[in-house]
């Protein structure tokens, strides 16, 4: 049977079918969907499902999970990748018990990801992970099943990488059955395994580097080629890019042959030195950073150094590939002509995102601007109220990662000891603002924080963070204060404002900008958009 | 039919363009094409620009329309419309609900209109956000609406029946009614659309 699946949808599917035991994620675009349909359905599997504070967290608890034999899925985006990687190095030294599949979401063309425009693929050279890259739907299920089969082989966790367009891509996907879930495990001990300390590490990574090697083996079975084999031209892809050059060679209405890999890491060498063997001219066609390409032009040398190899030069390494892109280097690569379509650009205007109509920060931020000086500089953190930084608000003069509102902050303070307010919000501050609070205080700088607490993860689609007082699985627990942390870090000056109170908003807001210690201010009142579908569910 | 048929539903956040998107394909499947469709989901959607990408067909590999390739644009709001032409052709169809989402800078609804009308040779404008306001009470069905509009006038290769269908399995029970009512209006024999 088939269904319209989303890419995302088919990862969930895939996990299920592997007989997942254990799923913990952040949420993040393009991958926040796992989270929320684990959290939906865990139960009625008999599948342990948690939103973690952080990736970091969530790579970790999959860590422990998955030393207790339980088959672990962890579900983050790029950036959080950057935060669990902490976590992931030695993760990959000590191998997994319980076999684990890490899904981490590329965006290319930064669609919903502004901080950069970031490549995982790199993590691994750094960890020595396998990454397996799927191109459709369907065939994100397929290797998240393939990713559980290669961890349990192994022994290692797996990273299966998808982008923006496969996430967030549609098509009919076959249904498989599905495998039952344990939720209990049992963790014995094994300290040779499972600390990593040198002189042990150093033997690990040993062990490490040898199980790559036979991995690589294992990835040679893997990947297709298709196309007639042809002594001239040729062409390497693998992921989303591989959907463009079909495209393209069906619309061109050529049939040379085309390698698409699986595995990004570790690259089955053998498989494309017999590929490129013979030859003339072989075009790799990659996402972002050549990666792919500068790993097969070191193999070209040994085993085809006339070669020709395209890549780089005749694709962009910025923003996201589409067929038309594609179009272009195949045509190059084949001598043919070809034409994108001239778009006359029409000169729209942009039209800007906006807070929804009832939102709490129209009144945050009509208080700020009320109530700060001239020349006040504004911090911008990761969530709804980055739109601060659009017109008609305009009130965002430097925006980073997750939680650097307030690291950031302090070094303005303490670099220039400007007036400066920095907004960040209620899971944000969880995720990652915690720390930088306490070297505000630990290192005496004055910024004024004003916690953005609409008592959800609202941009991502409403996750619950561990201010809400409910698990990812529905379940009640500790409703974690943001005002009683503040106080915990030593923070003096603390107030919780209904932001509707617009003047004791403004008020506190010149009251604490005068301060001599770092202040906080938790604006706290639920995301109306929540609210609305809270009242509709009841 | 063409080998592939290319969608772009154009519109703002909160218009329901991802489950319109997700009724095409339902109906593309139950035809036994294949099907990829794009989406961007986040924060850049929230009442900003939207556009979903629907590809169907004998074998679709890529899931995004190529510039000029579109067959059919379906606008749910008069300047989404016309930001979409970057993948129109001299033989796209565009179909328009007569919706203005104006904000400071942006165009009057009469000067999108009259842009539409010199870029493309039939646009299609039909005022379905007013009708399904005044007929049903409900503005949000609009895209429903449209979409009706556009088998029922062969303007999408998909049985109406086939649409119906895929409605009745993606449209939440609350609210089914409500989009059948909305579908059944534009199929109206007579009916005049505006």
């Amino acid at each position: 049977m088939k269904k319209i699946l989303l890419g995302n949808e088919a990862i969930v599917q895939g996990a299920l079918e592997a007989g997942v035991d254990f799923v913990s994620a952040y949420p993040g675009t393009p991958s926040s969907e796992i989270g929320i349909i684990f959290g939906k359905i865990a139960k009625k599997h008999g599948i342990y499902f948690e939103f973690s504070t952080n990736e970091k967290v969530a790579l970790e608890a999959a860590v422990g999970a998955s030393f207790s034999g339980l088959k672990c899925l962890v579900a983050m985006k790029n950036f959080g990748l950057n935060v669990a990687s902490d976590a992931l190095l030695p993760f990959v030294y000590t191998g997994t018990k319980g076999p684990t599949v890490i899904i981490v979401a590329d965006d290319p063309s930064c669609w919903s990801s502004g901080q950069s425009e970031e490549n995982s693929r790199a993590f691994a050279y750094l960890a020595h992970i396998p990454i397996l890259e799927p191109s459709d739907a369907q065939e994100a299920k397929e290797f998240v099943k393939l990713g559980f089969k290669v961890s349990e082989k192994f022994n290692i966790p797996v990273i299966v990488r998808t982008t923006t367009r496969i996430a967030h891509q549609k098509m009919p996907v076959e249904i498989g059955k599905i495998k039952r879930s344990k939720t209990t495990g049992r963790f014995v001990k094994d300290v040779n395994r499972f600390v990593t300390m040198p002189p042990r590490v150093l033997e690990m990574k040993e062990e490490l580097l040898d199980k790559i090697e036979r991995i690589r083996e294992f990835a040679e079975k893997t990947g297709i080629i298709q196309g007639r084999a042809s002594d001239k031209l040729g062409i390497i892809t693998s992921g989303i890019s591989y959907l463009y050059v079909m495209e393209v060679l069906k619309e061109f209405k050529m049939n040379i042959p085309v390698l698409k890999l699986a595995f990004f890491y570790p690259l089955p060498e053998k498989k494309i030195k017999n590929f490129i063997k013979g030859l003339k001219k072989v075009l790799i066609v990659e996402e972002l950073e050549p990666f792919l390409e500068k790993e097969i032009k070191a193999l070209a040398k040994e085993n085809n150094p006339k070669l020709q190899i395209l890549g780089k030069d005749v694709l962009p390494e910025v923003r996201e590939l589409n067929t038309e892109k594609v179009g272009l280097a195949v045509a190059k690569l084949s001598g043919k002509q070809y034409r994108i379509p001239k778009s006359s650009s029409l000169n729209v205007p942009k039209r800007f995102p906006r807070l929804c109509p009832n939102c709490s920060y129209w009144f945050v931020f009509s208080a700020i601007k009320k109530a700060a000086p001239k020349g006040t500089i504004f911090g911008g953190d990761i969530g709804c109220y980055m739109l601060a930084g659009f017109p008609p608000h305009n009130l965002q003069d430097y925006l980073s990662c997750m939680g650097s509102s307030i690291g950031i902050a302090h070094g303005i303070k303490k670099g220039s000891g400007q007036k400066l307010i920095t907004l960040i919000g209620d899971s944000t501050f969880f995720h990652a603002g915690i720390p930088a609070l306490i070297n505000t205080v630990f290192n005496k700088s004055n910024p004024l924080i004003i916690v953005m607490d609409n008592r959800i993860t609202a941009m991502t689609g409403h996750q619950t963070h561990p201010g809400v007082g409910q698990t990812g699985m529905g379940e009640p627990t500790e409703e974690i204060k943001i005002d009683e942390v503040a106080k915990a870090c030593g923070v003096k000056n603390i107030k919780v404002i209904d932001p509707i109170n617009i003047k004791e908003l403004q008020n506190t807001i010149k009251e604490f900008l005068n301060k001599k210690e770092v202040s906080v201010i938790v604006a706290r009142r639920m995301c109306a958009y929540w609210a609305k579908r809270l009242k509709r569910k009841k | 039919m063409p080998e592939t048929f290319n969608i772009i539903i154009s519109g703002t956040g909160g218009q329901g363009l991802i489950t319109l998107t997700q009724i095409i394909a339902e109906a593309a499947l139950i035809e036994v094409y294949d099907i990829k469709t794009s989406e961007l989901h986040g924060l850049s959607q929230r009442g900003g620009e939207v556009e979903t990408h629907i590809r169907f067909g004998e074998k679709v590999y890529s899931p995004l329309v190529a510039l000029g390739s579109a067959d059919l644009i379906l606008g749910l709001e008069t300047l989404e419309s016309l930001r979409a032409f970057f993948y129109a052709n001299s033989k796209t169809i565009f179909l328009v609900n007569k919706f203005t989402l104006s904000f400071p800078g942006s165009p009057k609804e009469k000067e999108i209109l009259r842009k539409l009308k010199t870029i493309t040779k039939n646009p299609k404008i039909i005022p379905a956000s007013e009708i399904c306001q005044k007929e049903l009470g409900k503005e949000v069905v609009s895209g429903i609406y449209l979409l009706s509009y556009a088998v029922h006038k062969k303007l999408i290769p998909l049985k109406p029946n086939s649409i119906l269908k895929a409605i009745t399995k993606i449209v939440p029970e609350k609210y089914l009614d409500l989009n059948k009512k909305a579908f059944e209006l534009a199929a109206k024999p007579g009916f005049k659309h505006g």
